[in-house]
């Protein structure tokens, strides 16, 4: 099983993805490189999650290749995809009501694929001390914000190359949202590459090395932060705002 | 709650367990003996629905086969040496299981309780329709099993008390087995599976090979408890593997509380004891046992053990008391 390591993480060709009869995806080519910051915009219906479950192995493509460090993983089931160092915050945060905040922690822990255990229990409780006051509350006994943080938080615990974010900040307070981004943040500066998928223009400019919009289940747009920000027609023509 | 005051009413049940043989007459000692075995198998059963949330309907299967295989091994032998009965029985439990589980895990929802009932079916009438295995007469025993050290068998199971203390120690021992495992991180992982299967996947764990261990399991404990049954009423029938039996046992891990260890043991205490004294109010009992079971289900949805804390809760805000935090939670999610 040879990584190649300074290849990119994920290499999507050509996808089309179809629930039933309705095709989703258009034709979405897409390359992810280790440690970049890739935000993904485009308003509701265009197929950002499915873009992102496409990715993941949760909804295969129907056409289309998805490669993971060089190595076709097209069809292949989510666990093995997730395996090369990917970890998913889907956008229903996804916590175990029956587990309490620790075992949601727990359960996740493992060293990345190379072997790096830079994320245990600690280092992410010092990311989010609300966390620590909430060890023995079981999942389903948290506000939003904490579950949100418990969702991050258990994703780091898988040690990933690759972190990706669907609607992290969704109808959560402003200053809780204050406190996701600047964890964000500090895992782009780890070196962790991610990809998310916000409403929040503004904190996505911000961050992102490179921005892709996507309309009816194409790209239409991909650029840098400079350049979209230089241009508000374009997002302005694509996501109204 | 502290832990100890938690455990507390597990210790004052053990003991009580532990005494009853110096007060019991040995009818009763041999009643809760039975029951004892059935809150085994309850408790395996429980593993699956309560913790894998799978909810199999052909659980006894794995129960006739434990005392199928006892029976079969030593029905004409002159002695039964536990140390061969018992992993015999064990492992042909937990060999069908692997078998019927590589098979059922695959499905989910209403197709893996229909085809967990048909296959633990086919090994109901295959003994059914076997002369070789008695038929539908089943299997006498004559002899109990036997632990010989030197020329002495020091458990001497055909005292009834004695063999009270086997089974005894044999819930224990399963019971602080499964509070092992649930506590390891496997538990965690079927716990998690429970609660939403795709989500584990995308945490990168491969679930069908934690449902199939979780299945394998619950199945070789049954086998211990179809064994013990075996052993205690020196007679197996196909009727221990038909789906009445798997029935029953989803009723009591049902009425005790789903997703706890003890509440099997306090369900098949009330089955077994209504099983034993409703026939004597009328000969329409199962009618009466059906409704125990449907108000149960009705009013106190987590099962019987959640009416201990819900009084509990009830005494203290009458009393203006507020709930820890911690206990409100206790209440809300044991279930």
């Amino acid at each position: 099983m040879a990584r190649q390591a300074d290849g990119p993480i994920i290499e999507a060709h050509d996808l089309h993805t179809y629930y039933g009869a309705s095709h989703i995806l258009h034709g979405i080519s897409l390359v992810i490189r280790p440690g970049e910051t890739l935000s993904l915009m485009g308003r509701n219906g265009m197929g950002k999650t499915t873009l992102l479950r496409s990715l993941l192995g949760l909804t295969p493509p129907r056409r289309g290749t998805v490669k993971v460090y060089g190595r076709d993983m097209t069809g292949a089931p989510p666990e093995k995809i997730v395996r090369q160092g990917i970890a998913f915050v889907p956008e229903d945060r996804g916590i175990f009501p029956n587990l309490t905040v620790r075992e949601n922690l727990v359960m996740a822990a493992r060293p990345g694929p190379d072997g790096r255990k830079d994320w245990d229990l600690t280092r992410v409780l010092d990311t989010f001390p609300r966390l620590a006051q909430r060890m023995t509350n079981m999942g389903n006994h948290l506000s939003g914000g904490e579950q949100q943080m418990l969702t991050v938080g258990r994703a780091l615990m898988t040690n990933p190359d690759l972190l990706i974010l669907d609607e992290a900040t969704e109808g959560l307070a402003p200053l809780i949202r204050k406190e996701i981004w600047s964890v964000v943040r500090q895992i782009k500066e780890s070196g962790i590459a991610a990809v998310i998928v916000d409403k929040d223009i503004k904190a996505l400019l911000e961050l992102a090395d490179r921005n892709i919009i996507i309309s009816k289940g194409q790209i239409v747009y991909e650029g840098s932060s400079e350049d979209l920000a230089a241009n508000p027609e374009t997002h302005i023509r694509y996501l109204g705002v | 709650m502290s832990s100890l005051t938690r455990s507390l009413p597990l210790v004052v049940a053990l003991l009580t367990l532990l005494l009853f043989p110096l007060f019991g007459s040995s009818f009763y000692v041999g009643l809760v003996t039975r029951i004892i075995i059935i809150a085994i198998f309850a408790m395996s059963l429980d593993l699956l629905i309560g913790y894998t949330g799978l909810v199999s309907f052909g659980h006894a299967a794995f129960f006739g086969i434990g005392g199928y295989a006892l029976a079969i091994a030593f029905q004409d032998a002159s002695v039964i040496p536990l140390w061969q009965a018992l992993p015999l029985s064990l492992l042909a439990a937990g060999l069908a299981a692997l078998v019927i589980g590589w098979i059922s895990i695959r499905t989910s929802g209403i197709y893996f309780i229909m085809i967990t009932l048909a296959l633990s079916q086919m090994f109901f009438y295959y003994f059914f329709e076997s002369p070789r295995y008695g038929g539908d007469d089943g299997i006498f025993l004559f002899l109990k099993p036997v632990l010989m050290i030197g020329s002495e068998d020091i458990l001497n199971l055909d005292n009834e008390n004695n063999f009270y203390y086997f089974a005894l120690s044999s819930l224990v021992l399963t019971y602080l087995f499964l509070v092992m495992i649930l506590q390891a991180p496997f538990g965690k992982v079927i716990k998690a599976i429970k609660a939403n299967e795709h989500r584990v996947r995308a945490l990168g764990y491969s679930t069908n090979g934690y449902k199939l261990v979780s299945f394998v399991l619950a199945g070789t404990l049954a086998g211990l408890a179809g064994f013990l049954e075996g052993a205690h009423t020196g007679y197996i029938n196909p009727a221990y593997m038909s789906w009445h039996e798997s029935g029953v046992a989803i009723a009591i891990v049902i009425l005790g509380g789903v997703g706890t260890l003890y509440g099997p043991i306090v369900g098949a205490f009330i089955i077994v004891l209504l099983q034993n004294f409703l026939p004597e109010l009328t000969e329409h009992w199962q009618l009466l046992l059906g409704g125990i079971v449907i108000s149960v289900v009705l009013f106190l949805p987590r099962g019987a053990t959640s009416l201990f804390p819900r009084l509990l809760s009830l005494i203290r805000t009458e009393k203006g008391v507020p709930l820890s935090q911690e206990e409100s939670t206790k209440v809300d999610t044991d279930g």
